[in-house]
């Protein structure tokens, strides 16, 4: 109780901040105390983002205060932030990938211009901030050579090395294989020791219950909520935040497939694809698991063309396939839904009308023309039928929810008639209430009769979504599972970690 | 209801705010007190006669000089505007001011004068009058009129606006590839020495199969010899951009020396080829329509063309789409390597069209020809608002660019700026209208 005494860490007050159209945030109160994991919940687009990057300095306060140690702090510029003691792990982290890890930490940080750089001292200091953190890290390799949760570890002890006392980790897990995720979950356990206060992000509420002390939930730019962890179960928490409880997390549905659509032998490309072997059937949702480099995404790319088999066969309705590039898949109805939508699935540039069209337009073209009033109304269709929410056909796409771009892109799909749609991990990044829209969307598609192929790491979702389960691990299927209504997580992560293929 | 929103309309008018203030300031640069030889003036003047003394009135022109030069001009056109105006031309007097006095005096003496009308030059005759109204009385009543001094800026005239839009006219054409080119994110440096070769090879072909009487055919094959010719070197750069992945500006740098080098080599002695007929003027020098110049319709219709293609074809939507996200693009079942392809044949192909026009208004092949011309056209993309990052980019835009560039130039040459001067104002014009494209994504 002797914290009550002292003023907390950090304390924002009345934050209320408002862009063109929308207020972000509005009187927000937010308490960090030292040697604390305050978890920070919300959708998406309920101002978590806004509230960091005003911690930060990227972003100016309308209105309220920061106070840091109960001293009032004027954070305008990212400098101001990083001197009151603040640092934020974004999820694209800030490194210099052809420096070495030592190179990135202290990057800014050395001594006047016409000195020498005392690399002993750094090499020293480095090792001793990763002894710290408790994690063994070389800091003579670069930066590209690390893997994503070792670059992790770097930007914390990059913020470490001057002296943060504050560290906001925006979803730190999205990327990290499970093992990395328990990696990570023990740095910060680490931090927390050492009295450091931490702000934690995560759409992943199981992550939330092993690791916060305190849960602050906002929406619409509202804080509705802090509570203290034992007082917040799971649908509690979601309720909180969508502001409504979901009954379920996933919705139910009576399955019926029907003759096999594609069918799947000894596909192979490189190491990442090993001899798979499997069927798709029309009206079936089958979920692909495993860990994070498996061969899921690349197994995926070969089935649409993105990449090119190095052997094996790709055959639907009995006739086997040549694939050469997506055009090729597109033609014969396989479509992919892609795991970055920022970076594969949509033209940020270009409007949700074009971006709809782009594999449709000789539908929409006339003799040489190309007619933009019935792309537009083949657009309108599923803006109602899929429930897309956009301000006009003409809105950029870059400036879209996760969960709407990714109706967009199901979208230009559906026009096509795809009848087998891969989904590479369809609710990543997209918020709870979305999520359950995107299940009930893989649903109808499989009650249409497409055969659904849904790849995701999330095991829950795996389980609460697929008809049958396939499990990968270095590029070979390691397990099929018929009846995934009876099956436990455990299950799947034994069959993800295995090396060789057990029927059960 | 809707608000007008000022900052959407400058980044998306941007540069024809820009266009229209370097004309203004052109404007008042060349401003200069006019010869009073237009049509305009003669007009003008006829309506004052006819306000003084009505229509039917009889009127005497008296200009100084021969046959030829600013005096028949204004002569032709002061009679042409007087007969529309229904009066009386009794007389056209060109020559010296003894020759009016003849004239003058020797007219009829039953019939008034009811006015003469004279430039500067024969003016201080008309001090005499009442002298000479002695000698023939019908002189009594006339009036004696001038044309009015009027100013105007230079480069407001008619022909030097036509001027204007035919010395753009080559870079303009080529810069619609380029923009093409740019939209997709990469880069054309060949397009001028694309301009020497296609005008080395069309020159070469015309000559080989006419000789020293070459037919329209022959400059038919010709000129199509040396655009197909650069369609296919733009052909096998996009090849080489698309298929071996290596960036544009190096793939561009070495077709950019390469194909310069080829026109001096193909060429049999360090001279121009020569193209020995004169009706392969017509592209280059020719104006057919409204006293446009054909380059000039010529490009008009090009830039209409490749906007309907832009705008509303598949293939425009395409070059947007790998312009925005290549990756994003060949997932949707767009073929990226064929657009890539596309978009360096055209520029090719236009760059090609280029160097026949500029053979054409020399009636040569030059080797030299279309020297850092490929600079101007990017510049006139740039200026025109497409992202050198790709994926943004209007047709129209480009238009205005090389309109904002044509007009610098002219501007500057008739305001007398010294050549150093010129590049100077040239590149902070240039800086300028990319600051106000900044000011455009600034708002997004």
């Amino acid at each position: 109780m002797e914290e009550l005494e002292k003023p907390p860490l950090l304390r924002m007050h009345g934050i209320r901040k408002a862009f063109p159209g929308v207020l972000a945030l509005d009187d927000v109160d937010l308490e960090l105390w030292a040697g604390e994991v305050l978890a920070l919940l919300g959708e998406n687009g309920a101002g978590k983002s806004t509230l960091i990057k005003i911690m930060g300095g990227a972003h100016l306060p309308d209105e309220g205060n920061v106070e840091i140690d109960g001293q009032p702090v004027l954070i305008e510029t990212p400098q101001d932030s990083l001197e009151a003691g603040i640092g934020i792990i974004y999820q694209e982290f800030n490194l210099v990938p052809w420096l070495t890890a030592r190179e990135n930490i202290f990057l800014g940080q050395e001594p006047g211009r016409v000195s020498f750089i005392p690399r002993a001292e750094e090499h020293a200091e480095a090792l001793n901030l990763f002894a710290r953190i408790g994690v063994k890290i070389d800091p003579d390799k670069l930066c590209n050579m690390l893997s994503v949760a070792e670059q992790q570890v770097v930007e914390i002890a990059k913020a470490l090395s001057r002296n943060a006392r504050i560290i906001v980790m925006d979803e730190p897990t999205a990327t990290l294989t499970p093992r990395e995720v328990n990696g990570l979950l023990a740095v910060v356990n680490e931090l927390r020791a050492q009295g450091i206060g931490i702000i934690y992000i995560s759409h992943r509420l199981n992550e939330i219950d092993e690791i916060a002390d305190r849960v602050i939930v906002l929406r619409d730019g509202l804080k509705v909520g802090t509570r203290s962890k034992e007082e917040l179960n799971r649908e509690q928490m979601i309720a909180l935040m969508v502001g409504r409880s979901l009954d379920k997390e996933f919705p139910s549905r009576s399955s019926s497939p029907g003759k096999v659509k594609l069918a799947v032998r000894q596909l192979t490309r490189g190491s990442k694809v090993r001899g798979l072997s499997f069927d798709l059937r029309e009206g079936e949702i089958v979920g692909l698991t495993g860990l994070v480099g498996a061969g899921r995404t690349e197994t995926a790319r070969l089935l649409f063309g993105a990449d090119r088999k190095e052997a094996g066969s790709i055959e639907m309705d009995g006739k086997e396939l040549r694939l050469l590039s997506p055009r090729d898949a597109i033609r014969h109805g396989i479509c992919l839904l892609t795991e970055d939508r920022k970076e594969q699935g949509l033209v940020l540039g270009q409007t949700v009308q074009e971006n709809f069209g782009l594999p449709n337009l000789s539908e929409f073209t006339g003799i040489a023309l190309l007619s933009t009033s019935k792309e537009s109304e083949a657009f309108a269709r599923y803006v109602k039928k899929i429930r897309i929410k956009v301000t006009s056909h003409a809105q950029r796409s870059g400036t879209l929810s996760g969960g709407n771009q990714q109706k967009v892109v199901l979208a230009k799909w559906l026009q096509r008639n795809a009848e087998v749609i891969i989904f590479d991990e369809p609710t990543r990044g997209i918020d709870v209430g979305a999520k359950f829209e995107i299940y009930e969307l893989l649903h109808q598609l499989a009650e249409e009769g497409k055969a659904v192929l849904m790849i995701s790491s999330e095991l829950p979702e795996i389980l609460g979504m697929s008809d049958r389960i396939i499990v990968m691990n270095e590029g070979r299927i390691t397990g099929e599972i018929e009846d995934p209504a009876h099956a436990t997580q455990e299950e799947v992560m034994r069959l993800a970690t295995q090396q060789e293929e057990v029927a059960i | 209801m809707k608000k007008v929103d000022y900052r959407k309309v400058l980044s998306e008018y941007g540069n024809v705010l820009v266009l229209f203030l370097l004309c203004g300031v052109m404007s008042v640069v060349t401003l200069k007190e006019q010869p009073a030889d237009s049509p305009s003036a003669a007009k003008e003047l006829a309506k004052r006669i006819v306000n003084d003394n009505g229509s039917g009135a009889t009127v005497m022109v008296v200009v100084r000089g021969g046959g030829k030069g600013a005096g028949a001009k204004f002569a032709t056109n002061l009679e042409d505007a007087l007969n529309d105006a229904g009066l009386k031309v009794v007389a056209k007097i060109q020559g010296e001011p003894r020759d009016a006095r003849i004239a003058l005096e020797g007219h009829a003496k039953g019939q008034p004068l009811s006015a003469v009308v004279t430039d500067e030059h024969t003016k201080t005759l008309f001090d005499q009058l009442p002298e000479m109204a002695m000698v023939n009385p019908a002189l009594a009543q006339t009036k004696v009129y001038f044309p009015k001094k009027h100013i105007w800026p230079d480069f407001l005239k008619i022909d030097n606006l036509r001027n204007v839009l035919k010395q753009i006219s080559v870079v303009a054409i080529i810069a619609i590839g380029m923009t093409l080119v740019i939209i997709t994110g990469g880069i054309d440096l060949s397009v001028g020495s694309l301009i020497a070769f296609s005008g080395v090879i069309t020159a070469l072909t015309i000559q080989f199969l006419g000789g020293a009487d070459p037919t329209t055919i022959d400059l038919w094959v010709g000129s199509l010899a040396g655009i197909f010719a650069c369609a296919l070197i733009g052909m096998s750069t996009g090849g080489m951009v698309t298929i071996f992945n290596i960036p544009a500006f190096i793939v561009t740098l070495g077709v950019m020396f390469i194909t310069r080098g080829l026109a001096f080599l193909f060429l049999p002695s360090a001279d121009p080829c020569k193209i020995m007929s004169d009706d392969f003027l017509w592209l280059g020098r020719g104006a057919d329509f409204f006293g446009l110049h054909n380059s000039v319709v010529l490009m008009l219709l090009l830039y209409a063309f490749a906007h309907v293609v832009m705008s509303r074809t598949s293939i425009g939507r395409y070059v947007y789409a790998v312009g925005g996200n290549p990756e994003a693009a060949r997932l949707s079942g767009v073929p990226v390597k064929r657009v890539l392809v596309f978009v360096y044949l055209v520029c090719g192909l236009l760059a090609g069209l280029g160097g026949v026009m500029e053979a054409s208004r020399d009636v040569t092949g030059d080797p030299k020809a279309g020297n850092l011309v490929e600079l101007q056209v990017i510049a006139a993309v740039v200026v025109g608002g497409t992202s050198l990052a790709g994926g943004r980019g209007k047709i129209f835009g480009t238009l205005v660019g090389a309109l904002i560039i044509g007009v610098i130039k002219n501007g500057m040459n008739l305001a007398l700026i010294e050549g150093k001067k010129q590049d100077v104002i040239f590149g902070t014009v240039i800086l300028i209208a990319v600051l106000v494209d900044r000011l455009k994504s600034r708002v997004r």
